[in-house]
């Protein structure tokens, strides 16, 4: 009986430590989450950034489901990934909108700058007393922009893929 | 001018669910014809029992899970299981036999599953096991071949039940031989019995011809593909020819195996329904030779004398394990 | 007589082909030019609107070396570019130039080149390319990024292999000039360097292989006829059926030393080197039982496709589809009022009797049917359970990028799934997420870059404060002392 009491505590501690050493070394999971999210650094989750969310999910202080932009696709990644149950968008933070890209009505913008730092993604262009205009290919459509704006010149358009990136789609029953 | 717009292709399909369904179902004739020469009207009353029941239940199943009555009703699927069914069950059986049988076959073993397409058993068979484990004593009691019941007797047998006809039934020659080999008689003793035929059972092995007959046709209207009833019945016939060399005073040869029973059948319609089978074509050799064996293992060592929706339903279990393993993945190919 | 091997699948089909003269189309009102080339590759204009064209001058051109430019089809003044509906399957309307033609016809001069033995290879490849010349096939590849091969190239084949239903427009241009196309095929040769070039079509056209033959009797070329079995046509079939070789999808025919050529791609070679034109002008089947007066038409790139119909009688009654190449690999259209490109080899106008009906997909009943028509040794039936499940990796894992929408499995399915559409469907989702990822790994490193960038500025500004601090400090601290010795 003592023989096989050592013998499977020395069995636990082997399996302890094997445990403790040779786990694998994947991708930190901070840096896991944040690949799912959809990088619009759009501070919707109420977080400076995609990043900072991801590193409060790590640390428990925030829910997987307050990022708008990613929607039910980037919850349900989420849930995977930690192995929780999915939950619907929290609509707190907003709503998940069709993706769509800034845009500057040049003839009102007064070149007063004040659009190009809240830009996490540095797409504005444009210098004081100078036309600013948008670089659509890198704007993440966080929309940051357009509460700084004094004349309300920047508008949100829906991004339509022209016939070059049209895809097929079909309807699963 | 403006059109309305769709993928391609544009060209019709060239075949459909219905069209391969009533060409299994034509290819039963030869079948069907035989049995009712040999039994009479019971036959035909067991098919109407059961074609009447399979529709209905299908009908019912496809108003509850809401789905297009018509279009599943046609594919003539519901029709294929109850006449399998009704083929499979003894003739004299009462009408409540074939009533239930249907109704597990198609709501349990069909429906429920998510109907055509998604069971992982056949359903023919699923229901015939059903029976079998059920009611035995119905589903053992043969009518002896040759005895051409008319309408009203068959009526007044599978309604009432209460017809006394002499020799009405008979055990199958693969019972008769079970009993007699575990009485400790031997073979050719028993081969020299009334129930035997020129190969195997006395009208029996016209039967199953009449399967082959319907079943080389499908193969020539490319209906069914020629893997598995080869697979099926090398399964059977080798590991029969073999058992026969060895022991000649107790085994049987590979012809009357293929002969008796629904080794026929089984190898060109039942395991040939291709929902339940294995997909691929080596697959499909190793889901017939699976039914083949399984079929020889039962008949030889099994309690039960007849073997076909065992062995079945035992590759219906493996086809998905089969598939896995058997499937060509297309890999990366590198220059 | 060569050796021919199979290729795996493939089913027969009713040809409904009708090889006929070809006839020529008047001069439109209008041509059209869309800037979308291939698929996401664009064109940029080199005109202006308001301005006269040449037929034969440059209206638009690609900035990539050996891309190949638009030219006007015939003479006349720009009328506008802007957005117009083109030949896409989205229907959507894209950048066109719009040529107003003036009825005159007027052409730039003519560049002919007498003998092209005298030129070198590469020169030829850049005549090709500037004479606008791209696959006629269907593909629209252009034809002199083809010719330049880095392996050596043993084998040339040009491809007269309509294995589509109804399109006869190669075998009617082999019927009228096959002369020109055997010279089209030699200049290839010659290009190339290739050993042998096979000009392969298929076993029932008897007439076409007459018309070759005879026009074949002094060169080298072997004239093979293939069984009619489709995909037969298929780039990568027909090298399997005449080489025995399979090019696997992860690379292309020029690394294993063959290429393959359209019949089209070789009369237009031929007109761009030895006669010197640009091609503007290619061979379109107008067919189906929707079309009144169906043929084979000569027809201007860029003409409106309402306008080829009024040519062939307008449409009958009962027209359902209106369809862009063949009935198994084409696109519909929403609308006539599209102009037809250099890829267009067939209009197709399909009654309701000729058209799949429009019933309800059945359950899949596991046949495996699909598998065995595969031209591409897929499993179409795995590929469909993982696309509707969503399964988009499983999908990549079974190799659904290397379908090549033939549309066999479609044809063969009893249960009449849409499988060809599942598979679009399932690539373009793939192709999205694709896009998705890269455009927010895009967005994470500007958004990186820019909180380095201001954190190394808020460094710097509390360094500079503290160097300040410190001056501040030292200069206060000398007056301090200065003060205490003064006193």
């Amino acid at each position: 009986m003592l023989f096989l009491c050592v013998f499977f505590a020395l069995l636990g501690l082997g399996l302890g430590y094997a445990a403790r050493y040779l786990k694998v070394q994947g991708e930190p999971l901070v840096e896991q989450i944040d690949a799912l999210l959809p990088q619009t650094q759009c501070g919707q989750c109420k977080y400076p950034g995609c990043r900072p969310y991801a590193q409060a999910i790590v640390d428990e202080t925030a829910e997987i489901n307050q990022c708008p932009p990613g929607g039910e696709e980037t919850i349900a990644a989420l849930a995977n990934l930690l192995g929780v149950a999915t939950q619907p968008l929290n609509a707190e933070f907003g709503e998940t909108n069709a993706p769509a890209v800034a845009f500057i009505i040049e003839q009102d913008c007064i070149g007063c700058v004040k659009c190009i730092p809240p830009c996490p993604v540095d797409a504005i262009l444009g210098a004081s007393k100078q036309m600013h205009t948008v670089i659509a290919s890198e704007c993440t459509g966080c929309e940051l922009c357009i509460a700084p704006c004094p004349v309300d010149c920047i508008i949100m358009r829906p991004l339509a893929p022209p016939p070059g990136q049209w895809q097929w789609t079909t309807h699963h029953d | 001018m403006q059109f309305s717009t769709s993928c391609s292709p544009f060209t019709p399909a060239n075949t459909s669910v219905n069209q391969l369904m009533r060409q299994v179902l034509i290819a039963l004739l030869p079948a069907l014809g035989t049995m009712f020469w040999l039994f009479g009207y019971t036959v035909l009353l067991q098919l109407l029992l059961s074609s009447i029941t399979a529709l209905l239940a299908e009908a019912l199943c496809l108003w509850l899970r809401k789905r297009p009555i018509k279009v599943h009703l046609f594919d003539l699927s519901a029709l294929i299981t109850a006449a399998l069914l009704a083929l499979a069950i003894p003739t004299i059986a009462p009408w409540w036999i074939s009533v239930s049988g249907t109704l597990f076959a198609i709501i349990i073993a069909k429906q429920v599953y998510g109907g055509l397409g998604y069971n992982p058993f056949n359903p023919a068979m699923a229901g015939y096991v059903f029976l079998l484990i059920s009611f035995p004593q119905q589903m053992t009691a043969w009518q002896s071949p040759f005895l051409f019941l008319p309408l009203s007797d068959s009526l007044q047998l599978i309604f009432s039940g209460h017809l006394v006809i002499d020799g009405l039934s008979s055990a199958t020659i693969l019972d008769h031989i079970k009993t007699q080999l575990s009485l400790g008689l031997s073979l050719t003793g028993i081969q020299s019995s009334a129930l035997f035929g020129n190969i195997a059972g006395k009208g029996w092995e016209l039967i199953s011809l009449a399967y082959l007959l319907g079943g080389l046709w499908l193969l020539y209207r490319k209906v069914i593909s020629s893997h598995i009833p080869v697979a099926v019945l090398s399964g059977l016939a080798i590991p029969t020819s073999i058992h026969y060399l060895l022991d000649t005073g107790s085994a049987n040869s590979a012809l009357f195996q293929l002969l008796s029973g629904a080794s026929l059948c089984a190898a060109f319609f039942i395991a040939t329904d291709p929902v339940s089978a294995a997909t691929s074509n080596s697959g499909r050799l190793i889901y017939g030779i699976l039914i083949g064996l399984l079929i020889y293992i039962i008949r030889t060592w099994g309690g039960y004398p007849d073997a076909i929706a065992f062995a079945v339903l035992l590759a219906n279990l493996s086809a998905p394990a089969i598939d896995f393993y058997t499937h060509p993945k297309p890999l990366k190919q590198q220059l | 007589m060569i050796k021919q091997w199979k290729f795996p699948g493939g089913i027969a089909l009713g040809d409904h082909k009708q090889t006929t003269e070809i006839r020529d189309t008047a001069l439109p009102a209008e041509l059209i030019y869309p800037l979308l080339q291939r698929s996401d590759c664009y064109a940029t204009a080199t005109v202006y609107p308001g301005e006269r064209v040449l037929k034969g001058q440059v209206i638009a051109t690609q900035k990539k070396p050996l891309t190949t430019p638009v030219h006007a089809a015939s003479s006349g003044v720009i009328k506008e570019i802007a957005p117009h509906l083109i030949a896409h399957p989205s229907g959507l309307t894209d950048s066109c130039i719009v040529i107003e033609t003036d009825g005159l016809d007027e052409a730039l001069p003519a560049n002919p080149c007498l003998d092209y033995h005298l030129e070198t290879a590469e020169n030829l490849r850049i005549k090709i390319a500037q004479a606008g010349i791209v696959g006629l096939g269907g593909a629209a590849f252009p034809t002199a990024e083809k010719l330049q091969a880095l392996q050596p190239i043993h084998t040339l084949i040009i491809n007269g292999a309509e294995c589509e239903p109804y399109i006869s427009c190669d075998a009617s241009l082999i019927g009228s000039h096959a002369q020109q196309v055997v010279q089209g095929a030699l200049i290839m040769q010659y290009i190339l360097q290739a050993e042998r070039c096979i000009i392969a079509i298929e076993n029932n056209m008897p007439a076409t292989l007459q018309a070759l033959h005879e026009a074949t009797s002094q060169e080298s070329i072997q004239i093979v006829s293939v069984p009619a079995i489709y995909p037969t046509g298929g780039e990568k079939q027909l090298i399997k059926v005449l080489t025995g070789k399979k090019i696997p999808a992860n690379s292309l025919p020029t690394d294993h030393g063959v290429v393959c050529q359209n019949v089209g791609t070789a009369f237009a070679v031929y007109q761009a080197i030895i006669q010197g034109i640009p091609l503007t002008e290619r061979i379109i089947t107008i067919t189906g039982k929707g079309i009144n007066h169906p043929g084979n038409l000569r027809v201007k790139i860029g003409t409106p496709i309402k306008y080829l119909i009024e040519q062939c009688g307008g449409y009958s009654q009962n027209i359902q589809r209106l369809i862009m190449g063949g009935p198994m690999m084409g696109i519909a259209l929403s609308s006539d009022d599209i102009a037809v490109i250099k890829a267009t080899n067939c209009l197709l106008g399909m009654t309701n009797n000729e058209l799949a009906e429009s019933q309800s997909a059945m359950p899949c009943i596991r046949c495996g049917d699909c598998s065995t028509v595969c031209p591409a040794e897929l499993l179409p039936q795995q590929l469909y359970w993982y696309g509707r499940s969503g399964q988009l990796e499983q999908c990549q894992d079974y190799q659904l990028f290397d379908c090549i929408e033939c549309g066999c499995c479609d044809i063969v399915c009893p249960s009449h799934i849409p499988l060809v559409q599942s598979f679009r469907s399932s690539k373009g989702e793939l192709i999205i997420k694709e896009k998705q990822a890269a455009q927010a790994q895009l967005a994470k490193k500007r958004y990186q870059n820019q909180q380095q960038r201001r954190e190394k500025e808020q460094q710097d500004k509390i360094a500079k404060a503290a160097k300040r601090q410190a001056a501040i400090d030292k200069i206060k601290a000398a007056a301090a002392k200065r003060k205490t010795q003064g006193v």
